[in-house]
């Protein structure tokens, strides 16, 4: 990357998108499949817990994970936007060209 | 009135409203025709892509599956919607920022290679087929359903309809007509899962009742089921059958298929502007999240009242309901012992009844006693499931060979409406292919839908990625990466699935993964050929590079 706001953009693009996989993966991964049997345990109301969360918690917490995202995707913008030329609309294209 | 009147009321309804939908954005230009021209709004397009990519396999066949299958059908679940949020960080904003038609489009030129891009239409086309032929024997169950004829019949009616309306559409008109056909799906999935949790649980809130206890004191719902389970010798429902690696590398099938269907990703390409395909992503997460978690409860309510109302019963004495799909063949007795009785047990010499997973969404609501129009709105809402899917996915064919095959590379000269009548003539041949599958399916329909995730999984998803987040990847690396996951993930279920059906279990699989499941294996195959050939070949042209730079950034 030739532009170091851009470039700065895209970073901290990938780190939020990064934390958000994690979530992805250890909710339906760890807690619905491979410690689900550890899970079961527990129980709360009349689900055992790792049988909840493999029918329905990890589907909750995917709708999460993409509310998360763009609220945060969202700031980066205003953040990266909200410099020096914000006047300029299209100021992060503007560089790369 | 009887089901039948009601059924007749509810479908001629929808369609009309379908249909007059169709017409009124009839398109002229192939910007519009193939996404809409683009100025489609957020939460339009969220419920648009919620019909979409809630099939009939998630309609019918999922709740059916997860009933037989118990926790183990969690991989349907997590699969299916773990692989949207794949799709909503991954991809879907990056696609809208480059802002073309199709799949193969961005294949093509960030790939700078006319056998890449030829490559992704061989492999939108195939895993559209796949999926469509899935749509189409949903469809026809629907249909042989509505007017007791057989599965045969109603796949030619199917093909009619979704045909008329795919043709006047298209992706304009499929749009908002997928907008109709989720209020619809939604409405029909929710009416009778609601009114069975009330009468079984008292609860209003099906995700409340399915963990809540029945009204007939004997205890909760989930440990009652396992109960029953038991005694008749089937496994317990909440307790996994498959093994751990099997269900993980499914789950992770899906996902990545899913990620990689392209008639999902081009649904991102109607919206106006890259916050808005990260918006309309968040809608559909949630139209979508409403069904599935819906579904688990359906699967444990229908097994439930399946269970109560024919262990043991006399066969004489059951209900219309059974007579009706028997007709259909999808359930089957018979009388091993010559009790008159039915004996549904695990044993399976022991067993007398065969109930097809494909018909338990569509008969639960006459098993449980439901009002006659609530039955008939399930078969509605079905329709509408089967239809959107269908007609997004033929819009993907169309576009395939109309703009990505003649267009882009063998006859770039044609005008705009030599190639919208082409894309047309595109999408009649290929409802004549899908319903000839469609009459001849190689296994249930959720299953079917699951192989074209699995070659999704092994050729667009890593391809997509790559071409995204890795912008030292050149062609050579991307082709031999999609060429190895296909041929690697195509061999291994053809080879289980059609040549040896008989070697199809856990001592025969690689690793104990399941054809289902092998897509993982050739994502992950995809991913390492790709690298390995990458970093022995030229890297990109910049112009590649700053495509790729341009796509990262959001205006």
């Amino acid at each position: 990357m030739r532009d170091t706001r851009a470039n700065r953009y895209w970073q901290a693009n990938l780190k939020l998108v990064l934390k958000l996989l994690c979530i992805w993966f250890l909710v339906p991964f760890a807690g619905g499949i491979v410690f689900v049997d550890f899970l079961d345990n527990y129980r709360f109301a009349g689900f055992k817990l790792g049988f909840w969360i493999s029918q329905q918690g990890a589907i909750l917490a995917f709708v999460g994970i993409i509310l998360l995202y763009i609220r945060g995707m969202d700031q980066l913008d205003k953040k990266f936007s909200g410099h020096s030329d914000s006047s300029e609309p299209s100021n992060l294209e503007g560089v790369i060209e | 009135m009887s089901v039948q009147t009601w059924t007749y009321v509810f479908v001629f309804l929808s369609f009309t409203l379908y249909i007059g939908i169709a017409l009124w954005s009839r398109v002229g230009s192939t910007k519009e025709f193939y996404v809409a021209g683009g100025g489609v709004h957020p939460v339009a397009n969220g419920m648009a892509t919620a019909a979409d990519w809630m099939s009939a396999a998630s309609f019918i066949g999922m709740a059916g599956l997860i009933s037989f299958l118990g926790r183990d059908g969690a991989f349907y679940l997590m699969g299916w919607t773990g692989g949207y949020v794949l799709l909503a960080l991954l991809l879907a904003p990056y696609l809208r920022k480059f802002g073309k038609y199709t799949v193969p489009d961005f294949i093509g030129d960030r790939y700078y290679s006319q056998t890449a891009r030829m490559l992704a239409v061989f492999c939108a086309i195939f895993i559209s087929f796949v999926y469509v032929c899935g749509q189409m024997q949903g469809a026809g169950i629907v249909f042989s359903r509505i007017f007791e004829v057989d599965v045969f019949t109603g796949v030619i009616i199917g093909m009619a309809i979704i045909f008329s309306y795919a043709v006047l559409g298209g992706m304009k008109g499929i749009t908002y007509t997928q907008v109709a056909q989720y209020c619809v799906l939604i409405f029909a999935y929710l009416v009778p899962a609601i009114f069975i949790s009330i009468t079984m649980t008292g609860q209003v809130i099906p995700q409340a009742g399915f963990g809540s206890e029945l009204l007939d004191g004997s205890g909760y719902l989930l440990d009652q089921l396992d109960k029953l389970s038991r005694e008749l010798g089937f496994a317990t429902y909440t307790e996994g059958q498959r093994s751990t690696q099997d269900v993980f590398f499914i789950t992770a099938a899906l996902m990545f298929g899913t990620a990689g269907l392209p008639h999902v990703i081009i649904r991102f390409f109607t919206v106006p502007n890259v916050r808005d395909a990260r918006v309309s992503a968040g809608y559909a997460i949630i139209f979508i999240a409403i069904l599935y978690t819906t579904a688990p409860t359906v699967a444990a309510f229908a097994r439930t009242n399946l269970i109560n109302s024919v262990s043991n019963a006399e066969y004489s004495a059951m209900p219309e309901w059974f007579g009706k799909w028997e007709a259909t063949n999808l359930i089957s007795f018979d009388d091993k012992n010559g009790d008159g009785r039915i004996q549904y047990v695990g044993d399976a010499d022991k067993n007398e009844l065969t109930v097809s997973a494909d018909i338990m969404v569509l008969a639960n609501p006459e098993i449980a006693g439901l009002p006659n129009w609530v039955i008939a709105l399930v078969t509605a809402g079905a329709l509408a499931a089967a239809l959107s899917t269908a007609a997004g996915l033929l819009l993907v064919i169309s576009t395939s060979v109309a703009h990505d095959m003649l267009k882009r590379t063998l006859m770039p000269n044609i005008s705009e409406s030599q190639e919208l009548k082409f894309a047309r003539f595109s999408i009649f041949l290929a409802v004549l292919i899908a319903g000839y599958f469609g009459m001849n399916p190689p296994a249930y329909v959720a299953q079917v839908v699951a192989f074209a995730f699995g070659l999704a999984a092994a050729s667009f998803f890593p391809a997509i990625v790559l071409g995204i987040f890795d912008n030292r990847m050149n062609k050579q690396g991307a082709i031999s990466g999609m060429l190895g996951g296909c041929l690697f993930t195509a061999s291994y279920i053809i080879y289980f699935k059609l040549a040896n059906p008989a070697l199809d279990s856990a001592e025969y699989w690689i690793f104990g993964i399941s054809p289902e499941g092998i897509g993982t294996l050739g994502a992950i195959l995809n991913l390492g050929i790709a690298y390995t050939v990458s970093g022995f070949t030229p890297p990109p042209p910049p112009s590649v590079q700053i495509l790729v730079e341009n796509i990262r950034l959001p205006n």
